[in-house]
């Protein structure tokens, strides 16, 4: 990791208008969740189906897609990144560095929302508040760095990520049992279900391909981007 | 045809291109391109489209040729993150991070290549631009020109033996790009390799010592611009000829094969010489011969415009 690296690129992150992009849905899912425990909606089914539909399903793959994609493409787009590349640091470092900052930031801005949301509702009833805490923590740094390859390899890497969480994770997910499996919303909810203990709450994808299928593409997307990373083409004007 | 006089090729800083093309689906923007950038400054000219930001980036490192090869001090460039110790970019885009200031962003340079003080070569960098005063503004709020000085500054922050610059006086205004041709000048005596690409002919007859010239992604012309037009023998070279009798020596003149054409206009002869050797040889001859003072001679056509209109207009 460099920590220059990392420090322009959260100060990219963090700056101004682009903070409200991530601040946005984490304080409407805290709002609901005040809001449902003074309405005195607040039972475990109602927790469980917030989590499921509004933190993991929702809120979780669009702030991985805003910080995997944000920590990068913009960069790349503008040719700021250029002040990056052309320094002797190896490429795969700088990728690293900005995943860790995409990871970080889906941590902040959606596991810890998560779980302040999950407490306001039910406290620490059925495990429901920690499950999917590390539900959203790990399926966040799945999502940070697939969406952060995406801001490499490719320049609409904003529409790719969103046909991906909206179209494959939502849709087909919803509709075809098979799509589930190759779901980081689906590994993610794996994790929340194994420790949790919740009757309101059963998933599809087992513990023993969800972690695994995890860890293979977070490594791999990391890696990918990484050498990608180092055949970066940037032209000029003419 | 590529017309080349003697490059320099010692020293540090040395960047190759052996025969260097890149293509873009069935667009060639660069074709079959070798060429030596050694110690001293030297233009890439061409026009807009020539593909000297193509070649620009391949020897930066951020564009693989389709074909051939580059190399800094015979070291592959493309793929090679430590050529970075040696190489500054300054790149055409904007590419400066407008939410930091100015000291920020040439610090982080200073930062990014483990300089033992980066402080005090971002100040050092910054005060060579004359950026110190500005230093504590965000980029944001500086002008198309600051923001050039800037790039430079964070270019040049850790002591590069080769500076590429693209377009580098783009967006400043005269007193600023006086003083960067300056130390751009001043840097190339000091033995450093300095590329930069215009498309501006005043800038490069002011700073470079040697050029480089595109047309349509071919190298058509490399080394001393003045020597080039003398080998461009294909071509008439006009001269201008003031002198005690300028009919008589025109009559003189016009008997000769060396001279194609001879016109007298307000500010004396002008002369078309096709055979630039035996010209200048005949002239003070044949001027002596016939008792005529010759008061000036001087060529029309050899100042970096009319090369350049040679090199990429068809021939007559």
């Amino acid at each position: 990791m460099n920590t220059v690296v990392a420090d322009i690129t959260y100060r990219a992150m963090l700056g101004r208008k682009r903070i409200w992009l991530l601040v946005l849905l984490p304080v409407a899912l805290v709002a609901i969740a005040a809001l449902l425990r003074l309405i005195g909606g607040s039972d475990e089914h109602t927790a469980v189906l917030l989590m499921k539909t509004f933190a993991i399903g929702t809120m979780l793959p669009l702030l991985g897609l805003i910080a995997g994609t944000g920590v990068i493409a913009p960069e790349i787009e503008d040719g700021t990144i250029i002040h990056l590349l052309a320094k002797p640091i190896s490429r795969p470092v700088i990728a690293v560095t900005k995943f860790i900052v995409a990871a970080s930031l889906v941590a902040v801005f959606a596991a810890v929302p998560t779980f302040i949301a999950a407490y306001l509702l039910i406290r620490d009833e059925s495990g429901v508040a920690y499950g999917f805490t590390l539900g959203a923590l790990f399926g966040g740094v799945a999502y940070a760095a697939v969406f952060l390859l995406l801001g490499v390899i490719t320049r609409h890497a904003v529409t790719v990520g969103v046909i991906y969480a909206l179209v494959w994770e939502g849709l087909v997910g919803g509709y075809v049992p098979g799509a589930r499996k190759f779901s980081i919303q689906q590994w993610a909810q794996s994790i929340a279900d194994q420790v949790s203990s919740s009757p309101f709450f059963k998933t599809d994808v087992s513990l023993g391909f969800a972690v695994p299928a995890m860890i293979i593409v977070t490594l791999g997307a990391l890696l990918w981007a990484g050498t990608r990373l180092r055949s970066l083409s940037i032209t000029g004007d003419d | 045809m590529t017309m080349t006089t003697s490059p320099v090729t010692t020293g540090q800083g040395v960047v190759h291109l052996a025969q260097v093309s890149r293509w873009y689906g069935n667009v060639v923007a660069v074709n079959d391109v070798t060429m030596t950038i050694g110690p001293g400054v030297t233009g890439l000219l061409g026009p807009n489209g020539a593909g000297k930001s193509t070649l620009l980036h391949m020897m930066a490192g951020f564009l693989a040729p389709s074909s051939g090869t580059a190399t800094l001090n015979g070291q592959a460039i493309w793929r090679n993150h430590q050529i970075y110790r040696l190489i500054g970019l300054v790149p055409e885009k904007e590419g400066v991070y407008g939410f930091l200031t100015g000291w920020q962003f040439v610090l982080s340079a200073a930062r990014l290549h483990r300089l033992p003080s980066p402080a005090e070569a971002a100040a050092r960098a910054l005060d060579l631009v004359e950026m110190s005063g500005a230093k504590d503004r965000r980029i944001e709020t500086y002008s198309k020109g600051m923001r050039q000085r800037v790039k430079v500054a964070a270019a040049l922050v850790h002591d590069p033996r080769v500076l590429l610059l693209d377009e580098p006086f783009n967006g400043m205004d005269p007193r600023q790009r006086l003083h960067l041709m300056e130390l751009v000048r001043r840097m190339g005596e000091e033995g450093r390799t300095i590329l930069f690409s215009s498309h501006i002919l005043e800038e490069v007859e002011r700073v470079a010592q040697q050029i480089e010239v595109l047309v349509a992604g071919r190298h058509a012309a490399s080394g001393d611009y003045r020597e080039i037009r003398r080998r461009m023998t294909d071509r008439p070279h006009l001269y201008r000829v003031r002198s005690s009798d300028d009919r008589r020596l025109a009559a003189a003149l016009v008997a000769d094969a060396s001279s194609s054409a001879v016109s007298l206009t307000e500010q004396g002869l002008e002369v078309q010489a096709v055979d630039f050797r035996r010209f200048t040889w005949l002239l003070p001859r044949v001027a002596r011969d016939i008792g005529v003072h010759l008061w000036q001679v001087s060529p029309i056509d050899e100042d970096l415009e009319s090369v350049f209109s040679y090199l990429i207009s068809p021939h007559p």
